[in-house]
């Protein structure tokens, strides 16, 4: 029971980990139709971008935990929604016309920069860097399994930030562009809506979300990797695929999903602790190749 | 090239190509500081876009017969062995570019001909390499092992072919990373097979010749790597004959329509599916072959030397030589292996140049860097 608490908790964070990367898939795919791969690393620059924030932050003198949060989180985030908007105005917009594959080659060459860039210009970026304890550790006992307010507050935060932006999407004038350039980008031209302006928000959202995730990664493992992010994009992606990419609730639904498979499997192959990737990226090509659109399915006829 | 009568034009063209390609080669491998290797390459960078612009090399490529360049080269890297014969590293280099090139080549008939993603190419070459570090201890002749390697490549690249058959475009490059970065893992965390520290080969024999025995042949001392230089050249002309001779019949015709649109080549009774299925197999079997030479030839093979960057330098390769383009794969192919060897500097920066490199060909250049010749219904193709 206690151990089924733990893994339930484990899962639920994981969940909520992913289904962030895969609201920022989800997002790119409805405005533009184009998969952004360099996401998986603009969730780990995020977490660099903060830890960098922490370092000078505590250089400044301020000890007590809650500024250097704020700190941390707002760092990571402005700084990632800024890189969002550059790489979509820099490798996404300029090859809207050219074949999806280069988009594809574009992005993944272009995350492969900003990962190589952390391993080598980041001091001692090629080791795994530990991340700092913001959040109090006090912990709840029941039985023998220990709700941690940490991952509560990490919880409610993510939380936070899904229904807020699920309320900016079905109520904002930002909201209504960007659904209505995802629906389709003509008529939302005619009707003066900005399509870059649109799409580049889109885009500084979508990474903010990645940064926030990738942060949340950090306090959760207490340790970010410059290849931490890979992992986290190709899953995040799966996710997005599996619930039906272009639909944010299904975003939601496919990583929490994703989350609950890999639990189940870690309680049932308990041997193969350190298969856990390997399970991770099987089920990845298994769920795609079972459902190529997605649970929801998206629209499979082909114009000629 | 007027004055020549029009029957040598042709090979006289695939001269003027190959010679001082090659001079440039020796060159570049010869020289030993940075600034010479610099120089060398300023100067070819320099040379070849004289030649652009002059539209020389246009009307050269034009004239130039694809069999007199390749024997020519050919010929010219035999020069080339024999000229370094007792260089371990300039041949060891120079054999790794020509394997690299073998890989490439797999990789090139599945996505520059039937226009299927492989983002796990490092993958398929290491499942070549562990195969040969397995079958390699035991009786089986060696060239048998070779061909096992492709042919356990083929069949671990079998397992995709259902996923990659279901879905399309970033959905199987997907597949395809997530199977590149799920085997790195799994040799890392499965001990049966050397886990993270590999396993060690022996070198590759043949009949009793073992390659790695450094021997005297006609006066000359060759370094055993002079042996591997062969046998690595032998197979990428196995190689390109093979390749061009697919996309020369009207299997190539039949690959070049489905990549191009799958709905028009479906209409005209192509099946989708079989074309894919054969030119991922065979690139895949052409990948694991050279995986297996490869582990054969460096004696040592571990999980780390098949990252996901290693997949990505492979299709960058492919990307920088120009997608469909062979002669602009070996160039690149000996660029992206041989520069950050003869450029120590560069060593430690290579996967961030390379992937700037190609976000900047695709940015600048959509078209690709070099633009793709056009199928000609009969006689050889346009450039």
């Amino acid at each position: 029971m206690d151990l089924l608490a733990q893994y339930v908790m484990n899962g639920v964070m994981l969940g909520l980990m992913y289904a962030l990367v895969a609201i920022g898939f989800t997002l790119f795919f409805g405005v533009l139709n184009v998969i952004q791969f360099a996401h998986g690393d603009v969730l780990t620059a995020g977490a660099f971008a903060g830890l960098a924030s922490y370092a000078v932050v505590v250089q400044a003198g301020v000890a007590s935990p809650l500024p250097q949060l704020v700190t941390v989180a707002l760092a990571a985030t402005l700084s990632m929604a800024v890189l969002g908007a550059v790489l979509g105005r820099v490798l996404v917009l300029p090859l809207k016309a050219a074949p999806a594959l280069n988009v594809l080659l574009a992005t993944l060459m272009g995350g492969t920069a900003l990962r190589e860039s952390i391993r080598l210009f980041y001091p001692g970026g090629s080791q795994p860097q530990r991340f700092p304890t913001l959040l109090p550790t006090s912990s709840w006992s029941l039985g023998r399994f220990a709700l941690r307010l940490d991952n509560l507050l990490m919880l409610a935060a993510g939380a936070v930030l899904v229904v807020a932006l699920s309320l900016v999407l079905q109520r904002t004038r930002l909201g209504l562009a960007i659904r209505a350039v995802a629906q389709d980008e003509e008529t939302a031209r005619t009707m003066g809506i900005d399509f870059r302006r649109v799409v580049l928000l889109t885009f500084a959202i979508g990474s903010a979300l990645a940064a926030f995730a990738g942060v949340m990664n950090g306090l959760y493992y207490a340790e970010v990797n410059f290849g931490s992010g890979l992992l986290l994009g190709v899953i995040g992606f799966s996710a997005a695929v599996l619930g039906g990419l272009g639909s944010f609730s299904g975003a939601l639904l496919g990583g929490f999903l994703f989350a609950a498979l890999q639990t189940v499997g870690a309680v049932a192959l308990p041997f193969a602790s350190a298969y856990k990737d390997v399970f991770a990226f099987g089920a990845v090509i298994l769920l795609m190749t079972w459902k190529p659109t997605g649970l929801i399915g998206e629209q499979l006829s082909e114009r000629v | 090239m007027r004055f020549a009568p029009a029957r040598v034009r042709p090979a006289l063209a695939a001269a003027a190509i190959a010679a001082p390609s090659v001079l440039a080669l020796y060159a570049f491998l010869s020289a030993e500081s940075g600034t010479r290797v610099s120089l060398v390459l300023a100067g070819s960078v320099l040379a070849v876009l004289a030649g652009w612009r002059s539209g020389l090399l246009a009307r050269l490529v034009r004239t130039a017969d694809e069999r007199a360049l390749v024997v020519a080269l050919a010929l010219a890297a035999l020069g080339l062995i024999r000229a370094f014969h007792d260089d371990p590293f300039v041949l060891l280099l120079l054999s790794r570019a020509l394997l690299v090139l073998v890989a490439c080549l797999g990789l090139h008939v599945q996505l520059a001909d039937a226009g299927v993603p492989n983002f796990a190419g490092a993958a398929f070459f290491g499942v070549g390499g562990y195969t040969a570090a397995v079958l390699g201890r035991g009786t089986l002749p060696h060239p048998a092992v070779l061909l096992a390697s492709g042919a356990v490549a083929a069949a671990v690249g079998s397992l995709l072919l259902l996923p990659l058959l279901r879905t399309r475009g970033h959905y199987a490059a997907l597949i395809t990373i997530a199977f590149g970065l799920l085997f790195r893992t799994f040799f890392e965390v499965n001990e049966s097979l050397g886990g993270p520290q590999g396993l060690k080969l022996g070198g590759f024999r043949v009949l009793g010749f073992d390659f790695n025995d450094d021997r005297q042949l006609l006066g000359v001392d060759y370094s055993g790597f002079a042996f591997y230089c062969l046998a690595a050249l032998a197979l990428t002309l196995l190689a390109v004959a093979f390749v061009r001779r697919l996309e020369r019949s009207w299997l190539g015709v039949a690959l070049d329509a489905v990549r191009l649109d799958e709905t028009a080549a479906a209409c005209f009774g192509i099946s989708i599916g079989k074309w894919k299925i054969a030119a991922f197999t065979l690139g895949n079997a052409l990948i694991g072959v050279a995986g297996g030479l490869s582990a054969m030839m460096v004696g040592f093979i571990a999980p780390n030397n098949f990252t996901f960057q290693e997949s990505l330098v492979l299709v960058s390769i492919l990307l920088l030589g120009g997608l469909g383009n062979l002669a602009g794969l070996a160039v690149a192919s000996l660029i992206v292996v041989g520069l950050p060897e003869k450029l120590q500097t560069i060593q430690e920066y290579r996967y961030l140049l390379f992937s700037v490199l190609v976000v900047l060909v695709l940015v600048l250049r959509p078209a690709g860097l070099i633009r793709r010749a056009v199928r000609r219904p009969f006689g050889s193709v346009l450039p």
